[in-house]
């Protein structure tokens, strides 16, 4: 009986203690995608993200709510002081000590240095910012630190990217580390990383945040989905960006 | 152990294993309500899973649904779509290779034979987490569907 037991408690501790990997060779995810969808983020001109972007240029310099500010009048030109910033994201607040992405530091900027209402997680707006900002830092390596303020974070993202879930009981896992490269039904899976994002999706007709993205995975394996902007995709987000150091900034880019 | 780690165990430990996931499997079914009951014995389950006379063209239509997944994963050109998954063995031929009762079992539990399986178990509803609403407490097939995709997969020699 005992042996039993030894076994059984091998198996359950499948999640805690997981050693997470980073998928070899390193492979962003354009480099799985269509000759067409490759040729469409790799020219700015006919980019349908570029739209978002350049509505997040125009919105980086017009003035927002109470205060009469613009991004622009605390951070001038975004070319020069956006550069280099994606790349450490999320991190945690020194304000609130919570973790924070790229799309809640914009808000967080919104409410408290604008004194404006928050953006929503899907609205143009947002995602025009989100773009804006991210693009400045085209070509970065992704360069998240996994230290003793984020690392509950970083665990709590790590072990839900290896829990089987949802009806289909799988993992992120097992389709992204296990299964790159192959076809789901006419999808070809990539390594799962959010280097891209947001992207403008055509199968969305739309440009879509990182955790629109994440939802649909969770909507695939008939899981509850966390919402947009929730901890447990901040979390995961953090991991994926852990996940992915190696890899450089391609936002705003494009998928099928 | 890392779950990557488990993904290379040796076949030896899988088959040590078997006997027991199957009492934890058992154990786990005792309480689940409507669903019959069902064994595996030697890698089969030999009673069917219904009493309902199994439909072979019905089966063909689960294959390819939406609902069931099964072509996400597996190519079966007999069926007469254009497009499969290539993260399974094709399903080709697969009626001369395995006997219904081999068949069920590897549909009702994939994670039987192979417990890193990435086949969802078509007939369990225990040990799931996270699962949307709408599917909560409910196996992905029903018994009566089970056995109309056995009578497909029978028909691929
Ligand atoms: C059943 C298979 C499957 C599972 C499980 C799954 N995904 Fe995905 N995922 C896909 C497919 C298919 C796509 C779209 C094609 C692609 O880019 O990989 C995708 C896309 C992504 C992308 C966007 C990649 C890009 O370059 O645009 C990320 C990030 C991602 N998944 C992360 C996750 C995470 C995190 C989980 C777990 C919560 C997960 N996935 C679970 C199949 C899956
Ligand atoms: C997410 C992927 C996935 C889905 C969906 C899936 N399978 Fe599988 N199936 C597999 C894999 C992988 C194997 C290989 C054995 C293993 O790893 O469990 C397999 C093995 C099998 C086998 C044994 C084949 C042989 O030659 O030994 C049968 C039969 C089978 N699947 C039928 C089905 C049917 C019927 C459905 C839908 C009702 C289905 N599968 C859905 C992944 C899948």
């Amino acid at each position: 009986m005992c042996s039993i037991t030894i076994l059984l408690a091998a198996g359950a501790s499948l999640v805690h203690g997981a050693q997470p990997f980073r998928p070899q060779p390193l492979k962003s995810g354009i480099e799985f995608s269509s000759a067409e969808v490759r040729a469409l983020q790799h020219d700015d001109f006919s980019s349908p993200a570029m739209l978002w972007a350049t509505r997040g240029e125009k919105l980086w310099s017009e003035s927002a709510g109470a205060s009469g500010k613009s991004c622009a009048s605390c951070h001038q030109d975004a070319r020069a002081s956006m550069k280099g910033v994606t790349p450490r994201y999320p991190q945690i607040d020194p304000g609130t000590a919570r973790l924070v992405n790229i799309e809640g530091r914009i808000n967080q900027c919104r409410t408290r240095h604008q004194q404006a209402a928050a953006l929503g997680y899907e609205s143009d707006d947002l995602l025009g910012l989100t773009a804006y900002v991210g693009m400045q830092s085209r070509g970065l390596p992704l360069n998240v630190v996994i230290d003793t303020q984020n690392r509950r974070h970083f665990e709590r993202g790590r072990d839900m990217y290896y829990t089987r879930m949802g009806q289909m009981d799988l993992a992120c896992t097992h389709c992204h580390d296990r299964n790159f490269g192959r076809k789901l039904l006419n999808d070809t899976i990539s390594q799962g990383h959010g280097n891209p994002y947001p992207v403008y999706r055509l199968e969305w007709q739309t440009m879509g945040s990182l955790h629109r993205r994440l939802r649909a995975c969770f909507f695939g394996v008939r899981a509850e989905r966390p919402a947009a902007g929730s901890q447990d995709l901040l979390d995961l987000e953090l991991f994926l960006a852990w996940r992915a150091q190696g890899l450089t900034v391609e936002t705003p880019g494009v998928r099928k | 152990m890392s779950l990557h780690g488990m993904a290379h165990r040796p076949r030896a430990l899988a088959l040590i294993m078997a006997p027991f996931s199957l009492l934890l499997w058992l154990a786990g079914c005792a309480g689940s309500g409507s669903q019959p009951p069902y064994a595996i014995t030697a890698g089969e389950i030999r009673a069917p899973l219904s009493t309902v006379a199994p439909d072979a063209a019905r089966g063909r239509r689960i294959l390819v649904s939406r609902d069931s997944n099964c072509i996400l994963c597996h190519a079966a050109p007999e069926t007469g779509e254009r497009f499969f998954g290539n993260l399974a063995p094709p399903l080709s031929g697969v009626g001369s290779r395995l006997s219904a009762p081999q068949l069920r079992a590897r549909i009702v539990d994939p994670r039987f034979f192979n417990r890193e399986s990435i086949m969802p178990a078509y007939y369990r509803v225990e040990g799931l987490t996270r699962v949307a609403e709408p599917y909560r407490g409910k196996p992905v097939l029903s018994a009566e569907q089970i056995e109309d995709v056995i009578a497909y997969l029978l028909t691929l020699k």
